[in-house]
């Protein structure tokens, strides 16, 4: 008994494992997490992938062996215990029992037995009668013994939901792939060039699997995630994706994932149309397909490509799709540009607080931008202005490595909603020889006429210098202009009044801004806005790794529907195995076992009451009591049961 | 000389009546409502009233505790009268019968119940014993009109909205009070002490505490149409009988409190017997035993259907298989090995954490295909 509490709590321990580490990732998240040597002392306890690991797979199968061998060794004697009555106790045994009681009776022997063969009877309890030599009759009775069918069914229920869940895990794989027979693919390869020795027929018993359909595409195989690698899984059908729908409710949620399939069986020269979507799978030929996910299927994509760091205006165009890549500019600036990943609803919740309702805010593009050294960073645009506290403004997020969150630009809109205004801005405070106008413009607008000349030229050169250190580093070369030039006690004003003269250039920027591109100022509090929030995103722009902003400007939406694919034969072991479970231990808890005996000695007049239980509790005891009561009232008192 | 008789012949005209009535209601929602039903929803409906008819037989106030909810809640659809707005302008739904002033009166109750228990504990009063006996009551009653109106209210929002509000954290928190409380005034009703309460009730006002912090901090009463995953009949089965496994483990754990305490000799003259600590002990965890396995394993029906697999080892499946196996233990040595004592009592205490983290932990600290009612 010590050992079945001891083998419960070692599965309970080993479980546990898996709920905190994150089980299947890719592997190269564990090596970033763990580093070389934890990760491959990981890998070798197989900590990746727990409940599939050698070990827990053993404790598995000790738990059936030792559970099998309990039912084995203690089933026979249940069994007895189910069918006996105990008849041959004695008197001098039954005195012995601790709950017992004597009365006298006053009738005939045979008017008590028939009184007490009604007591028992009414009370659910079966007996068997027979005479002692001595003349004394013994009624043996029990109630309750379906109690015991609860052990057995309990304890066969583990073996076969263990039996049912160890038949759909890998175990057949896992023995195919320690005998040599199948290796695990890690190459992507497209599934027609994987090797046999890596896929598995359709034959193949249990699996589970996934499938990625786009729209209007067709698959006869499913992939088998292992480790770092993966299975082919031929499949006995093929499936088309013809459509691939998200439903939504009114505030934008999903309501439902929806997938048109198309089952063709070759074979069977069959084929027929169903809608899956979640909580409704489809069921052919033992296989279950269920909606499990969904992706982009190569959305097609257009952009307007801004260069951030250079004194152009105008954007230049770029088509691409999702899961293909482009190159853009050449030679050592040549930059790859990798499109992961379309969205086109995203609900977020915007509001400052977070209390807000989330909403829809748009298409957003996720892409990787990859230098000449091969360092990649990861980005993520949103098509249309996002309202960030009351403001709109074009986002977009950028990352170093997957374990990071993202860092947003924030680039203003314009008058016009558009973020043309900004570029243009952008263009004239990185364009070095407009720095000389501006300044010239800015000195004429601030400092009075008769201002000496000096003077004047000594603004205007610092104006300069300012903008130029500006439109090479930010906020931050000024910082480091500061902290370089000027001491210490002199800094925090310095800065104060070199962030005016950057602000009042800027304004100058802009109205040039405006000028080439012919539109009109228009002077009021979102201009100040814009001009604050365009610095900080042009001081930005410094950080943020890449010197090009992609603009998505339209998008051909095709999707893929992620479907998984299972042949599970031990789901109905498990299930039945589950019934038999809620039996047993309904049968354990609330049938109590039972077992009474009555003496009657006709010679001396009196009836020996014993009871016993295999559970002795507070319900046996009140039981006991209540019996005592009755028996004590039925035959002293000298009347019979009432019958009903 | 007394012969038990069986359920069915000790029920008289009310019982049946109440079980009539039950079975009118179920008629009546078929009628009205069987074309937005499948198969499933339909064997649940007669179902519920099966079932409800046999708990008011089996235990008799619950007949008024459902009449009581019927006739309060159908009050209070019939004042909102198919718009949301009513609940603002109508008086008694704006103070007292609408979902959310229903709930807040649950709280209120709840609060004062768990006062009165601790104050009839130490003033050895009868009296105060059934005053707050009365209130959880009332709060039961307030509670189960709270979920019904709000099962309402979801239809409000839009028709293709509706669920049965045991879907996020905020709805199955007003469950776990109202079934750990109901299952308390079982015990409390057949053992005939009203001893325990302030005991049980604590937990309960812990989940009390939860719902306020969760409704004025996060606005989580605010109504959010379901995700695909959840809509499924299985919800209406998988989560009842989970935190039947739930309430009644806690239950457990705060008898196992008074156990260890009357152990030690603190508080033994006010509350019962270690005899009986021990026997409501042992029958709350049989019953939460019983009903999380049924849960666990409607939970692997439901997931086969939705995620493609029985069993996923997602770390809630995973750490309901812990809670299992640590009361599975639990009973096996008590039943089997007929161990007693404080052990068991520091046992389902330590259970009561280790189901607290799979009701809760799990959602705060992993994440997985549960990841429905995140913090």
């Amino acid at each position: 008994m010590r050992f079945a509490v001891s083998m419960l709590t070692i599965v309970g321990i080993a479980s546990i494992i898996g709920t905190v580490l994150k089980q299947n990732e890719p592997y190269s998240n564990y090596m970033v997490q763990f580093g070389q040597f934890w990760f491959e002392l990981f890998e070798k306890l197989g900590l990746y992938d727990v409940y599939h690991s050698i070990w827990f797979l053993v404790i598995l199968l000790f738990l059936v062996i030792s559970t099998s061998l309990c039912i084995y060794r203690n089933t026979p004697l249940m069994l007895r215990e189910l069918k006996a009555f105990r008849e041959n106790a004695t008197e001098k045994s039954l005195r012995s029992f601790s709950h017992q009681n004597e009365y006298g009776f006053s009738g005939s022997a045979e008017e008590t037995e028939s009184g007490l063969a009604q007591f028992l009877t009414a009370r659910g309890f079966r007996f068997k009668q027979l005479t002692h030599q001595d003349g004394n009759r013994l009624m043996a009775a029990k109630a309750g013994s379906y109690q015991r069918l609860g052990y057995i069914f309990t304890h066969a229920a583990i073996v076969i939901i263990c039996v049912g869940g160890l038949l759909d895990g890998n175990i057949p794989l896992k023995v195919q792939e320690m005998l040599g027979y199948k290796k695990i693919e890690t190459l992507d390869i497209p599934p027609s060039q994987v090797p046999d020795e890596s896929r598995l027929s359709s034959r193949n018993l249990s699996f589970r699997g996934n499938m990625s359909l786009p729209e209007g595409g067709q698959a006869n195989v499913a992939y088998l995630r292992v480790r770092d690698g993966y299975l082919v899984q031929e499949l006995p059908f093929t499936v088309e994706l013809k459509e691939f729908r998200i439903e939504h409710y009114a505030t934008g949620q999903p309501k439902s994932f929806e997938s048109d399939l198309v089952i063709i069986d070759r074979q069977l020269d069959k084929t027929f149309e169903h809608t899956i979507k979640v909580n409704h799978p489809l069921t052919y030929k033992g296989i279950t397909l269920y909606q499990s996910d969904f992706q982009d299927g190569g959305s097609g994509l257009a952009f307007n490509v801004w260069s951030l760091l250079g004194s152009e205006a105008k954007p230049t165009s770029l088509d691409g799709a999702i899961f293909d890549s482009t190159s853009f500019g050449e030679g050592e600036d040549a930059l790859k540009i990798e499109f992961n990943d379309f969205r086109l609803f995203n609900i977020l919740n915007l509001s400052t607080d977070g209390k807000g309702k989330p909403r829809n805010v748009g298409p957003n593009v996720t892409f990787k931008v990859r230098d000449a050294a091969g360092q990649a960073r990861e980005y993520v645009n949103y098509m249309q202005p996002l309202q960030l506290d009351g403001k709109a403004y074009f986002v977009s997020g950028m990352r170093t490595t997957p374990q990071e969150d993202f860092k947003y630009l924030r680039i203003p809109v314009d008058t016009e909603f558009s973020i043309e205004g900004f570029m243009a801005l952008r263009a004239v405070m990185f364009d070095s020889q407009a720095h000389a106008e501006i300044a010239r413009r800015l000195t004429a607008d601030t400092l009075n006429n008769p201002a000496e000349k000096d003077i004047r030229e000594n603004f205007e050169r610092s104006v300069i210098r300012l903008l130029q250190l500006f439109s090479q580093g930010g906020y931050t070369a000024i910082a480091t202009e500061i902290q370089q030039a000027i001491p210490e006690a002199e800094r925090v004003k310095a800065a104060e009044t070199y962030i005016k003269i950057i602000h009042a250039a800027a304004f100058e920027a802009y109205k040039m801004s405006l000028q080439r591109s012919g539109r009109e100022l228009v002077l009021d509090d979102s201009s100040e806005a814009f001009l604050k929030d365009s610095l900080n995103a042009i001081s930005d722009l410094f950080f943020y790794e890449a010197p090009i902003y992609l603009q998505l400007k339209d998008f051909e939406h095709r999707e893929a529907s992620g479907l998984q694919l299972t042949r599970s034969p031990g789901k109905n072991l498990v299930y039945s195995g589950s019934l038999l479970l809620v039996l047993g231990i309904f049968a354990m808890i609330y049938i109590r076992e039972r077992r009474i005996w009555l003496l009657i000695k006709p010679n001396e007049g009196k009836v020996l009451f014993a009871m016993t239980a295999n559970r002795k509790n507070r319900d046996f005891d009140l039981e006991f009591a209540r019996y005592s009561e009755q028996l004590h009232h039925a035959l002293e008192s000298g009347t019979q049961e009432r019958t009903t | 000389m007394d012969t038990p008789e069986p359920l069915f012949r000790r029920l008289n005209w009310q019982d049946w009546l109440y079980a009539l009535a039950l079975m009118v209601g179920a008629i009546f929602a078929y009628q009205q409502y069987h074309s937005f039903m499948d198969a499933y929803e339909t064997g649940f409906l007669f179902g519920a009233a099966i079932v409800f008819s046999w708990l008011g037989w089996y235990w008799k106030p619950v007949r008024l505790l459902i009449a009581g909810v019927a006739v309060i809640s159908i009050v209070s659809i019939n004042l909102y009268g198919g718009s949301q707005s009513r609940a603002e302008e109508a008086f008694l739904l704006k103070y007292l019968i609408s979902s959310q002033s229903a709930v807040m009166w649950m709280n209120v109750m709840f609060m004062l119940a768990m006062v009165t228990y601790w104050l009839s504990l130490f003033s050895k009063s009868e009296f105060a014993g059934k005053v707050a006996s009365s209130f959880t009551w009332i709060a039961v009653l307030m509670g189960f009109v709270g979920l019904m109106v709000r099962w309402y209210e979801t239809y409000l929002v839009a028709p293709d909205v509706g669920y049965i509000p045991i879907s996020n954290l905020y709805e199955v928190f007003i469950l776990f009070c109202l079934i750990t409380a109901l299952l308390y005034l079982y015990y409390e009703d057949r053992y005939e002490t009203h001893q325990l309460g302030g005991f049980v009730l604590v937990i309960i006002n812990a989940g009390v505490g939860f719902i306020l912090w969760y409704t004025f901090d996060r606005e989580a009463h605010v109504i959010q149409p379901l995700v695909p995953a959840l809509q499924s009949y299985w919800m209406k089965v998988h989560v009842p009988a989970n935190f039947i496994g739930y309430g009644a483990f806690s239950l457990a754990a705060m008898v196992a409190t008074a156990y260890l305490l009357v152990d030690r000799g603190i508080l033994a003259s006010r509350l019962p017997s270690l005899e009986v600590l021990d026997d409501v002990m042992y029958k709350a965890i049989a019953i939460g035993f019983a009903f999380f396995t049924i849960a666990t394993i409607l939970g692997a029906m439901w997931a086969a259907e939705a995620w493609g697999g029985y069993w996923s080892w997602d770390p809630k499946e995973t750490w309901a298989l812990i809670v299992w196996l640590n009361y599975a233990a639990w009973l096996h040595l008590r039943l089997v090995k007929g161990l007693r004592g404080p052990v068991l009592a520091w046992w389902a205490l330590v259970g009561l954490l280790v189901t607290t983290f799979a009701f809760l932990g799990v959602n705060m600290f992993l994440s997985g295909l549960h990841s429905y009612g995140e913090l």
